[in-house]
């Protein structure tokens, strides 16, 4: 752990006469794999959380310099600016398949995608769908909010059973607009896929096991077991017209019933 | 009870979503009801006027913002300045 001295507005309280000022221990500070870039995110948004933990995980795993972030359309579309790797764009949803070029080119690189729900589970599944049956030695971070946060708070394929948004004023109809689509139980059953994940950012704990999952997803490509696919649960307090703690509130009693938190596939490698 | 940690928070960072309010188990953030930081938010203040401040680093965690750097004083240390 990192010894620093007191910053200067800091002043050192157990300093006396007897004693001298104590150094002071740095428990956390910014991840060198963040830039010093402000987020364009809402406030409350948990995008920034989840971008924080790659970042702690990046550096923690010391791949900084040979990792390689694709950014979805959608909320996420500037994340290039604010993880502090190489990274480029997609097209709207197809992560996966420029993840897939990059991997296939620089084998030995870290590559990893943040996709949206609108992003990874509407237009993009396809894609993902796809990469998994090829099982593409890439990570996916899939954060699912149940709308479609940059354009407004519309409908997306992860919308909850009658949940209003913008395009469903009445509440989601399950009868005429279908139901949610379970990602990641779904890609689980493909063969290519080494980890697959849900978890949440409720609380500080389910936070904690959420970077824990991020590291193992990273993992599975580092080891070349497979397709890593880590589903975040997060939150829009924007477009649920809600503050940012009871938005997480949300996540615990609306969300997690319909999208229990869970390990869907482990490759037997990861266990432990 | 003794000083065991403190946060430096990046004031002009925060956007004033009050996560870190109701995460901090020791209950030394509070909003600034007076002033407005750079970007026009209310920022979150430390306010150890009643606790003091751990160094659990639960703010840093929620932070959506990287607002928080979280400092600790060593035990050994904090046992020797107290004695």
């Amino acid at each position: 752990m990192a010894i620093a001295p007191a910053p200067p507005h800091l002043a050192p309280p157990l300093a006396s006469a007897s004693a001298p000022a104590p150094t002071l221990q740095v428990i956390y500070e910014r991840p060198e794999a963040m830039t010093e870039a402000s987020t364009h995110y809402c406030p409350g948004c948990t995008h920034g959380i989840i971008h924080r933990l790659v970042a702690e995980v990046v550096d923690e795993m010391g791949v900084r310099e040979r990792t390689i972030s694709v950014a979805p359309v959608g909320c996420a579309v500037l994340a290039y600016q604010y993880f502090n790797v190489d990274g480029c764009e997609a097209a709207h949803g197809r992560a996966p398949a420029m993840a897939t070029g990059l991997k296939r080119v620089l084998p030995d690189h870290i590559i990893f995608t943040y996709q949206g729900d609108g992003d990874l589970a509407s237009i993009g599944g396809n894609e993902i769908l796809h990469a998994c049956a090829r099982g593409e030695k890439i990570t996916v971070i899939f954060v699912n909010n149940a709308v479609y946060g940059m354009t407004g708070g519309q409908m997306a394929p992860t919308t909850l059973p009658g949940m209003v948004t913008t395009s469903s004023p009445y509440g989601r109809d399950v009868l005429t607009q279908g139901g949610p689509i379970h990602i990641t139980e779904m890609l689980a059953m493909m063969p290519g896929v080494a980890y697959a994940v849900r978890r949440s950012m409720h609380s500080p704990a389910e936070i904690r096991k959420t970077k824990k999952a991020i590291r193992k997803a990273f993992e599975a490509q580092q080891r070349g077991l497979g397709l890593g696919l880590v589903e975040v649960l997060s939150s829009c307090p924007t477009n649920w017209r809600m503050t940012a703690t009871e938005s997480l509130d949300f996540i615990r009693d609306s969300m997690i019933p319909v999208y229990p938190l869970g390990d869907f596939k482990v490759h037997s490698e990861l266990v432990g | 009870m003794a000083v065991r940690g403190a946060v430096v928070i990046d004031q002009d960072r925060c956007k004033g979503c009050e996560l870190c309010v109701h995460a901090c188990p020791q209950h030394v953030l509070r909003m600034d009801t007076e002033q407005y930081n750079r970007r026009g938010y209310r920022p979150v203040l430390l306010d150890e006027s009643e606790n003091y401040c751990t160094g659990c680093a639960v703010c840093a965690l929620v932070c959506p913002d990287v607002v928080f750097t979280v400092y600790r004083y060593p035990r050994a240390e904090r046992a020797a300045a107290a004695a």
